[in-house]
């Protein structure tokens, strides 16, 4: 028994491995680099830099500002659709389901190839709007990562105390604000945590259609272009803080952390 | 009323979500160089995206890197999923931490990081594909572990000991008792890697050769280039994964409603 438990456990070794060797030790190396100059001396200078130039806090606030707005856009336009679709009294309606998540699976930047076409054709030129078409795109490719975790939630949720709530005197939109509403926080959580942050480093989108101002993603992107290893580590390093501190503040709100998408693929 | 509001609503989302890549599918019929006006019916764009060697190599690249990095990913994510589950508490919980920092992290964090321990630290040349099959499987066996982690979570730990008590190596009964309970988990991770693997931009840019493009990288770089025959034939592309998603999806559904009836019936 003693060595069979052994021979068990040793099947983890290789993953163990390549977990400390590719994801543990690029986090210190990023962190060696970020706190670093071209001469190997420790320094803090691209942690002050960052937060003296007026270039990078206004990519912070512009970053922010586009994830904040494609969340609610996102949300609003997820959350009533999830609830219909929880709601709906159709047999199958998974293959309901299905129609809004399938665009998950084709090539993102063929669909927002698809999208610039169709805005070109409608606004003409898309230099006109680059906040607004920033969040189309951002919309357009994350939705269904915000309708999938809220439908998973309200299709779960147990009718009996929607019905309770009623019986004790609740209207339609009572019972929806004081249960529905409050029971579905999970997923809205993890729904927002599956846009925001996407939203403030997916720089390709705004590339793509023609948006030149930079988001956090882009600062990492030109960093990388320069060669400059340790400025794009800093700005690593940053983002690396603000998803850590999203992920606390959400985390205990969580409903399951084990199953993040992978749970409802097929 | 009510009823139509919501059916509106739920059209209108469907719209925006369909009607950019169901448009550019009809363009891609025609020799339309911009969206607007129809002229006449053409499959060139379709001719071009089969015989163009450029076009060929990209898509043909793009789906070995992912069938590549996906089997990787699946066979040490299903080995890790197992060895944590059957290790200390403590190794167990190490595991699940590490594993869930590239799934948190952004994209571009983790190919940038790859980038520079890989490229500038250990000196790898990005030409040997090392950096960018370590990323993608970076990218994938995270999801696969997570995938196989609930399955193994779900298994009746005695029929295992059952198996042995009967006179099954240790090895045996893995294969013929874990292996087949955890199944689902491993091909659902499988699946979920491959996706991840093609739908990829971030990691690829940071850590591919110069001279080899993924589809999304490939695309990319076309939309700021002019050149209007490879755009056009990347409109066919587009239809053509359309089509190819749209079908994987109705069939896994079919199928899995058909096994649900089984199901049904038996009970």
């Amino acid at each position: 028994m003693h060595a069979l438990k052994i021979s068990r456990k040793s099947l983890g070794i290789p993953y163990a491995v390549f977990l400390l060797l590719f994801i543990a030790l690029p986090l210190v190396v990023l962190f060696y680099y970020a706190f670093t100059n071209g001469q190997g001396q420790f320094t803090i200078s691209n942690l002050t830099g960052f937060f003296t130039d007026p270039n990078t806090l206004g990519t912070l606030c512009y970053s922010f500002g586009i994830a904040l707005v494609t969340t609610l856009v996102c949300l609003l336009l997820a959350y009533p659709t999830a609830f219909i679709l929880a709601n709906s009294h159709l047999k199958q309606k998974h293959v309901l389901l299905l129609l809004f998540i399938m665009p998950m699976w084709i090539n993102f930047s063929l669909r927002i190839t698809a999208l610039k076409e169709i805005l070109t054709l409608i606004e003409g030129n898309l230099a006109r709007y680059p906040f607004f078409n920033a969040v189309v795109g951002m919309t357009y490719d994350f939705l269904p990562f915000m309708i999938l975790p809220i439908y998973n939630t309200l299709s779960r949720l147990d009718g009996s105390l929607i019905e309770a709530a009623k019986d004790l005197g609740a209207n339609d939109t009572g019972a929806f604000l004081k249960v529905t509403l409050p029971l579905s926080v999970p997923g809205i959580i993890s729904g927002v945590s599956m846009v925001f942050l996407p939203a403030m480093t997916n720089y390709v989108v705004l590339d793509m259609l023609y948006n030149s101002t930079y988001i956090m993603g882009s600062l990492i992107g030109s960093y990388f272009s320069a060669y400059n290893w340790h400025g794009g580590s800093m700005i690593a390093l940053i983002l690396l803080a603000i998803i850590i501190l999203f992920t606390l503040l959400t985390h205990g709100m969580e409903e399951d952390n084990e199953n993040p998408v992978g749970g409802a693929l097929l | 009323m009510k009823k139509y509001g919501r059916l509106c609503f739920i059209l209108f989302v469907l719209l925006f979500l369909y009607a950019p890549i169901l448009i550019l599918t009809v363009y891609s019929f025609t020799d339309a160089t911009t969206i607007g006006a129809i002229r006449g019916f053409s499959l060139h764009n379709y001719v071009t995206l089969f015989t163009t060697p450029e076009l060929r190599d990209m898509i043909l690249g793009t789906l070995l890197l992912a069938v590549s990095a996906a089997c990787l990913a699946t066979i040490l994510g299903t080995l890790g999923a197992i060895g944590a589950f059957y290790s200390s508490k403590k190794v167990g919980t190490f595991m699940d931490s590490l594993n869930q920092v590239p799934v948190i992290n952004a994209d571009v964090v983790t190919g940038f990081s790859i980038c520079i321990l890989l490229v500038v630290v250990f000196g790898i040349s990005k030409d040997t594909f090392i950096p960018l099959v370590v990323g993608h499987v970076v990218l994938c066996a995270p999801f696969v572990y997570l995938s196989v982690i609930p399955k193994l979570k779900q298994m009746d730990p005695s029929i295992y000991e059952a198996a042995l008590d009967l006179g099954a190596s240790p090895a045996r009964a893995l294969r013929d008792i874990v292996l087949p309970q955890i199944s689902s988990g491993v091909v659902s991770g499988f699946a979920m890697a491959i996706t991840l693997s093609l739908d990829d931009y971030f990691i690829a840019t940071y850590t591919k050769p110069a001279t080899f493009d993924t589809i999304s990288t490939y695309v990319v770089n076309a939309t700021k280039g002019s050149q209007t025959t490879i755009k056009t034939a990347l409109w066919a592309l587009s239809a053509v994964i359309f089509v190819i998603v749209a079908l994987i999806v109705t069939s896994a559904n079919v199928r899995a409603s058909r096994a649900d009836q089984k199901e049904r019936a038996k009970a």
